[in-house]
């Protein structure tokens, strides 16, 4: 049988999504082991007694010069800026998406500018924010939401003219001003299209985060890995790594679901057009 | 005199004369079919009765006052796809055709109806999706149902906004034959019953005779492929069906009490729908 018929079974594939994991845990496990035989002091890959040790520091036992416990501390700064900055990209793109994909003079008018505006890169323009809005929590949230806006302004854009032409005609033969056309007929077809174009923007997002955390910040998850890579802390970086990469994976998850449940229609009507 | 009035009418794209002179009367409660080969400007035509499109040169007037330049609910349409709102229920479509016309600050502000208004409508709705025989899927999807429900459904939305005209452009071009055949006997119903005058698109010309009161037929005289582009099509036929259909005078036709059941003329046998994946 040709490769491209070859499927395996459930079960198989299950364990097959397994075995990436599986693999690279094992390789890092074997490394880790050989370079500590070697030299008990390196910190390069820490065995897993260490990274024990030091989840058991940052997450459950709290600073003894603030008191806080760190992991969640970094946390809960970090989503803060993460939400906020998503947040407001997410209410512009709504209505400046659908503004300039359903209204000819707006088109015209802003979305050159859009484009032009997103061609910019974002991280070239945070030493910018920080003269302007100084080093505080503003100058990341501004950072995401301007990294983040612009391509979910044109893919709303883009998804409102993707609504067939009919539609609006009909809606219009039925009564409809411009006004109730974009809340009854564009702003429920593209708002899950919308969930889908801020799922792709999680990554940007967590990137700028990120960064704007690793220059300028007293907290937050990026802050910290940034800060303890002085010290070589490989056994509190990874950790961060890993809990950082399944915070956006519950996100991406999350989205998914509200997704489903709150537009019911929409998995069948985007495989039957 | 007659309800739509077509003067004169061009349509020019560019260099390319899609219509040329065409001059129309049609009466009230007519069911006009318009046929002619692909590509003569049938759907141009009637884009231009919509107002999706203007006129180059020439006038259309509906109860003898210019049509407005853009579409307006005395005008309804029915296509032969993309019709109905995916993300609507079978319910919530039709009853977009009345809530999108809701007036006060409430209707303006949020394009619904609220309390007893709405109650109206709903039994209204209710009402009309009985008469083209989708009452068994009224809180479904149209990604749910076939493509011949889809097309009632298209016919009962366009309904519900109350239009004096109706347009439909090759509303059953895409149904198979035994379910395009029910679908006629609902679209004599709906003609005969209502005071509807109704402009059909249709490349299908049994289809055409077995529905209209009047066939009209677009073409262009002059095709000589060294003169693409100069001439187009125009009304070449123009016949009354004989015997005349003449549909029921309104005032025989009292609309039905709150109490009375729901008259249901025909019985609908319907292509089978996917089901399971829905719940
Ligand atoms: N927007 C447009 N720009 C240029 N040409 C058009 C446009 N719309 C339609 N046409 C041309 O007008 C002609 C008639 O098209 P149409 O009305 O769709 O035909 P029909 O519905 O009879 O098949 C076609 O040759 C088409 O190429
Ligand atoms: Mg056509």
């Amino acid at each position: 049988m040709r490769l491209i018929n070859r499927r395996p079974v459930p079960r198989a594939a299950r364990l097959l999504a397994l075995l990436p994991f599986a693999a690279v845990l094992l390789a890092y496990v074997i490394s880790s082991a050989l370079r500590l035989a070697e030299n008990p002091a390196d910190k390069l890959l820490p065995a897993f007694s260490s990274f024990a040790a030091a989840i058991d520091r940052m997450a459950f036992t709290a600073d003894p010069r603030t008191g806080d416990v760190l992991l969640w501390l970094d946390t809960f700064a970090s989503l803060r800026r993460l939400f906020a900055g998503l947040a407001i990209s997410t209410m512009v793109a709504v209505v400046l998406g659908i503004a300039i994909g359903l209204l000819p003079y707006l088109r015209a008018t802003l979305g050159g500018f859009v484009t032009a505006f997103s061609m910019a890169p974002p991280l070239a323009l945070l030493p910018i924010l920080f003269i302007t809005v100084g080093l505080g929590e503003a100058a990341k949230i501004t950072l995401i939401a301007i990294g983040v806006t612009p391509p979910l302004v044109r893919d709303m854009a883009l998804r409102v003219e993707d609504v067939p032409r009919q539609q609006i005609v009909k809606a219009q033969t039925l009564g409809a001003s411009s006004w109730t056309i974009a809340l009854r007929v564009i702003l429920p077809q593209v708002l899950p299209r919308l969930l889908d174009s801020i799922r792709l923007q999680l990554g940007p997002a967590w990137l700028f985060l990120i960064s704007a955390e690793a220059i300028a910040a007293e907290s937050g998850l990026g802050y910290r890995i940034f800060l303890v890579r002085r010290y070589l802390s490989m056994d509190v970086i990874l950790p961060y790594v890993a809990w950082i990469t399944l915070l956006a994976f519950l996100m991406d998850v999350a989205i998914v679901l509200l997704q489903r449940r709150a537009f019911p229609w929409f998995a069948e009507a985007r495989a039957s057009s | 005199m007659s309800l739509i009035s077509v003067r004169n009418v061009w349509k020019e794209y560019d260099d390319t004369v899609v219509l040329e002179q065409i001059n129309l009367e049609i009466d009230q409660r007519a069911f006009v079919a318009l046929v002619g080969p692909s590509g003569c400007g049938k759907t141009t035509f009637l884009k231009m009765l919509l107002s999706e499109e203007q006129p180059t040169r020439g006038t259309i007037k509906i109860d003898d006052a210019p049509i407005s330049p853009e579409p307006t609910a005395d005008r309804g349409v029915v296509y032969q796809r993309y019709s109905v709102f995916s993300h609507l229920t079978v319910l919530g479509n039709v009853l977009l055709g009345r809530e999108l016309q809701a007036g006060g600050p409430a209707g303006t502000l949020f394009g619904r109806l609220f309390g007893a208004e709405k109650a109206l409508a709903v039994a209204e709705a209710r009402e009309l999706i009985a008469a083209v025989g989708l009452s068994h899927a009224e809180s479904r999807y149209p990604a749910q149902l076939s493509g011949g429900m889809q097309q009632r459904l298209a016919l009962a939305q366009a309904l519900m906004g109350r239009p004096k005209v109706l347009l439909l452009d090759e509303p059953f071009g895409a149904l198979d034959p035994g379910i395009r055949a029910e679908i006629h006997v609902l679209m004599r119903n709906l003609w005969n019953e209502r005071a509807l005058t109704i402009v059909m698109v249709t490349h299908d010309l049994p289809e055409a005779f077995a529905l209209a009161t009047r066939v009209i037929a677009f073409e262009r005289r002059r095709n000589e492929p060294t003169d693409c582009g100069r001439y187009g099509a125009t009304i070449t036929q123009d016949f009354e069906i004989w015997p005349r259909r003449i549909p029921a005078p309104l005032d025989s036709l009292k609309p039905p009490g709150r109490d009375d059941p729901t008259p249901q003329t025909v019985s609908y046998r319907d292509d089978p729908v996917k089901t399971g994946s829905a719940a």
